[in-house]
């Protein structure tokens, strides 16, 4: 326990940083499970009277030109944050690793399936989102399948080179000739070793899904307009920014610090993993 | 070095025909009729054939497809259904804005990037480096939209020093002069992308600093920039070239973004507006002409690799 | 020429990883380097150099060459007093030349700063034959990756020659190579040696290849010379059991036992060294007073000493 203890705590202590990152995080993660108790407001309450108020002691960050207020929409929007997040990384690691580990174990399917990415790869990453919206239309769930796509790429990509060398290993190659079969090369070999780079992968693939959810909400492609995210409450805003600057801050002050926390987390891990993998996981 | 070249052009070749492909299946992925999608529910059944017979949706699909790659590769993208006039032109009319603003912003991201890498990486674990570092993962987490929102606000707004949207023609009234227009917009797409590469370039510096080859250099008593310049940096950049290809495909992604927040007429906000008015064979159009680019761009840096690493060859 | 005096070399704010090390070399001698590895013989040379890595620095002990001071100076300081040189070959050749530069410029960069008034590539050209590369015109416009690993080390002596060192450090230049290529480098350096009379510092864990290259013997071990003589004595009867130790792991021509000697125990970790004598833990003679306190050195003859309480052959006490 004392050990396990402080497997965990050393790293916050060198790295004060990442410690605060990790407490916003949490921070989030308590607005979005009781944003009910921590919002003073229902998110949509419309209040005609009291629009465009500049942050005060009726609403602490002010309201927007519907009256409604901006600090219980905040604590909403972390309840799309994270459900985009963890959606798009779901999205990606479910495709991304079975696509992976397969073309590194069966070459002649891994020519055709990292052809395949490799195309998709040639897409600019949000033209190939937007072009999924257009065929699935606009809506939370194809947002998180259309930015999923983008790091099924990725991610299938590292897993393909990380299972490509752990099949090299001495070890791999001796339980294979001891005559191991693939299944159990892949469920006591590969996927166990694979966890680390996996969640490093998995922290920035969360970062960057939220800087693509909120471009897709500023481009009106994104969460429908009546749903209390970040980028849509930017969007929104953006006719009134010289009336009512304050209403620019805070939710992109929100999602830059969510990416921020998120990106030093997968640096910090990153820098505790194997060294032999460091190297594929660089942006 | 022949046979190189033609590997890799045919390499991107290939890529190029499985991505007309997809462009192509594109259309036919739409629920519905995409014709009465595209004319909406008032359209009248000769419009709709009329339509129909245009994009050649009648015939069988391997036949559209070549149809379609064929005049693409004549210059025949179509026709603009909102326009009624060529895609072709419709790209043409925002090829000035968004080449000007990648070439800018480009500019800005080797300017600060670099350079600002390397001190990073020059002073290692003092705080100039960890300032530069943070601030570097700081900007790399901001979204474009947000940073153009709060230049507009502060430079164009605020101080009035800069325009807020917009760009006329250099080539009208103003001439060069009208690049000012371009500034905002390029500094809020550069930021992100200088960070990456000002990140990569520090991160490569800094890998190639612990190679042998370094200290051989050391060893002959040659003196210390020396060292850097000769030894470190010309290894590290070649990292950092590499980099640019898919530098350029973020900044066409980010362009898309940062054309709407500062209402700029080019081919960014064209696909925008042509999916929310349903305008497809612009949407095809133009994602076909950025993937051929991109893949150029891409071919281009993979040949410049073979005169600055002698060893590629080989592979 | 060269003399290293009570040389300490520490970790910054940590244990240290040379304890007192003092030797010298004359013009045209070799001194083999002989120990372990971990036992400090490539942070003796790297400190000689000049380069060692940031984590480490100096902290006692003094290095001269020619009767100047060159402690604390790195190479490109040493340019500049125009103090002595010193050059060095890596152990790996396969990496220690830049890959994008053509051989010709990695000699003529080197050339330039201690040659200043000769045409660089001329002496290039010269170095080149000097180590024996055939067609050396022609291999000057050569990258690293072209050449095998033998003409690689053979380009590494160019360029610690073209330094015009007083004297060579060759840290174990021959463990990467194949065996007929490794005779052919010590041959090279042993001939350059005579003929330029350079002094050279041969670091190495083969004393084997002591044998035929070396004058005189420097043993190391945790960090510290445990026995100095010349080669023919240090053979034929060495004082320290840690010498004799390495000797008996030899392989014997003479001997049919196929199971070859080893030293039981593994060398202390630098910060972990213990009191008194380091071999001490492994050694089949320790007793109580070789744990703790200073170890006395004992003389077997002219030039051969070593520290230790209990040496092999009865010896004069210093």
């Amino acid at each position: 326990m004392r050990q396990l203890l402080l497997t965990w705590t050393r790293p916050a202590v060198s790295r004060p940083m990442t410690a605060v990152g990790v407490l916003f995080l949490l921070t989030i993660v308590i607005f979005a499970a009781a944003s009910p108790w921590i919002a003073p407001y229902p998110p949509d309450l419309i209040d005609p009277v009291n629009r465009l108020q500049p942050p005060g002691p009726g609403h602490l960050l002010g309201t927007d030109h519907f009256g409604r207020d901006t600090f219980s929409r905040i604590v909403y929007g972390a309840r799309l944050a994270l459900l985009i997040g963890v959606g798009v990384v779901l999205f990606a690691l479910a495709t991304g690793v079975p696509i992976g580990v397969l073309s590194a174990l069966f070459p002649a399917l891994g020519v055709v399936l990292m052809r395949m990415v490799d195309v998709l790869m040639s897409f600019p990453s949000l033209l190939l989102a937007l072009g999924l919206i257009v065929i699935l239309g606009q809506g939370v769930f194809n947002a998180i399948l259309a930015i999923g796509l983008i790091y099924l790429t990725t991610t299938a990509r590292i897993v393909y080179g990380v299972a490509l060398r752990l099949k090299a290993e001495p070890y791999v190659e001796a339980a294979r000739s001891a005559g191991a079969g693939t299944w159990w090369i892949v469920t006591r070999h590969i996927l166990p070793n694979m966890i680390s780079p996996l969640l490093v992968q998995a922290s920035f693939v969360f970062a960057f899904a939220q800087l693509g959810a909120a471009s897709l909400d500023f481009l009106g492609l994104g969460a429908p307009p009546e749903i209390p995210s970040w980028g849509n409450m930017l969007a929104e805003s953006r006719i009134y920014i010289t009336r009512a600057s304050w209403l620019l801050l805070w939710p992109g002050l929100m999602i830059v610090l969510t990416a921020f926390s998120l990106n030093l987390v997968g640096d910090a891990l990153r820098d505790r993993m194997d060294p032999r993998f460091r190297e594929m996981m660089r942006r | 070095m022949g046979r190189y070249v033609l590997r890799r052009t045919g390499a991107a070749i290939a890529t190029l025909i499985a991505a007309s492909i997809v462009i192509f299946a594109f259309i036919h992925l739409i629920p519905g009729d995409p014709v009465y999608v595209m004319l909406g529910d008032g359209a009248t059944p000769e419009q709709v054939a009329r339509l129909r017979n245009r994009l050649g949706l009648d015939e069988p699909l391997v036949f559209q497809y070549l149809i379609w790659a064929g005049s693409a590769l004549q210059g025949d993208l179509g026709q603009s259904i909102f326009f009624e006039t060529p895609v072709t032109q419709v790209i043409a009319e925002g090829a000035e804005t968004s080449i000007l603003l990648a070439v800018i912003t480009m500019f800005w991201i080797v300017a600060f990037g670099v350079p600002v890498g390397i001190l990073a990486a020059i002073r290692q674990g003092t705080w100039i480096d960890q300032g530069l570092s943070g601030l570097a993962m700081l900007l790399a987490s901001v979204p474009t939209f947000w940073v153009g929102l709060y230049l507009i606000l502060i430079f164009a707004a605020g101080l009035g020093w800069f325009p807020s949207s917009g760009f006329p023609s250099v080539f009208d009234d103003g001439g060069l002069y009208n690049l000012r227009y371009l500034i905002l917009p390029s500094l809020a797409l550069a930021a992100p992308n200088a960070a990456l590469i000002l990140r990569l370039t520090r991160a490569s510096m800094l890998d190639v600093a612990r190679e042998d080859y370094v200290r051989t250099a050391r060893a002959k008593g040659i003196p210390p920039y020396r060292v850097v310049l000769r030894h470190i940096l010309r290894n590290a950049l070649l990292a950092v070239v590499s980099a640019f290809g898919f530098t350029f495909a973020a900044l066409i992604s980010e362009a898309v973004v940062t054309e709407t927040v500062f209402a700029l007429p080019g081919i960014g906000r064209t696909v925008v507006q042509s999916i929310l008015r349903r305008d497809y064979p612009v949407i095809q159009g133009v994602i076909l002409v950025i993937v051929c680019l991109y893949l150029i761009i891409n071919l281009l840096v993979d040949l410049s690799y073979r005169f600055l690493d002698p060893r590629v060859e080989l592979e | 020429m060269l003399n290293v005096d009570n040389l300490v070399v520490s970790l910054r704010n940590g244990p240290q990883i040379l304890r007192g090390v003092s030797f010298g070399i004359e013009p045209g001698e070799i001194l083999a380097l002989v120990g372990e590895s971990g036992s400090g013989k490539s942070m003796t040379s790297l400190a000689l150099m000049g380069l060692l890595p940031p984590a480490l620095a100096i902290t006692g002990g003094t290095v001269s060459l020619g009767g100047t001071e060159i402690t604390h100076l790195a190479p490109h300081q040493r340019v500049r007093r125009n103090c002595g040189k010193v050059a060095m070959v890596f152990q790996e050749p396969m990496t220690s030349l830049n890959p994008v530069l053509r051989i010709g410029e990695q000699i003529g960069e080197a050339v330039r700063v201690h040659d200043p008034d000769a045409v660089p590539a001329d002496r290039a050209k010269e170095l080149l034959d000097m180590v024996r590369i055939p067609d050396a015109a022609h291999q000057l416009s050569a990258y690293p990756h072209e050449l095998s690993g033998g003409m690689r080390q053979r380009v590494m002596i160019a360029i610690a020659l073209a330094c015009r060192p007083q004297i060579l450090i060759a840290d174990e230049p021959t463990t990467a190579l194949d065996v007929t290529v490794q005779r052919q480098v010590l041959g090279l350096i042993r001939d350059l040696c005579d003929r330029l009379g350079v002094g050279v510092l041969f670091i190495t864990h083969d004393l084997g290849v002591v044998a035929q290259m070396a004058e005189r013997v420097a043993v190391m071990y945790a960090g510290m010379l445990v026995e100095r003589a010349d080669v023919g004595p240090l053979f034929r009867a060495p004082l320290h059991p840690y010498t004799a130790g390495l000797m008996a792991c030899l392989p014997d021509p003479e001997s049919d036992d196929p199971l070859l000697a080893t030293i039981p125990g593994a060398a202390p970790r630098a910060g972990a060294v213990p009191d008194g004598c380091p071999f001490a833990p492994r050694c089949v003679r320790a007793a109580s007073r070789c744990r703790s306190g200073a170890l006395p050195l004992v003389h077997g003859g002219e030039g051969h000493s070593a520290r230790c309480h209990f040496p092999l052959t009865a010896a004069a006490s210093a």
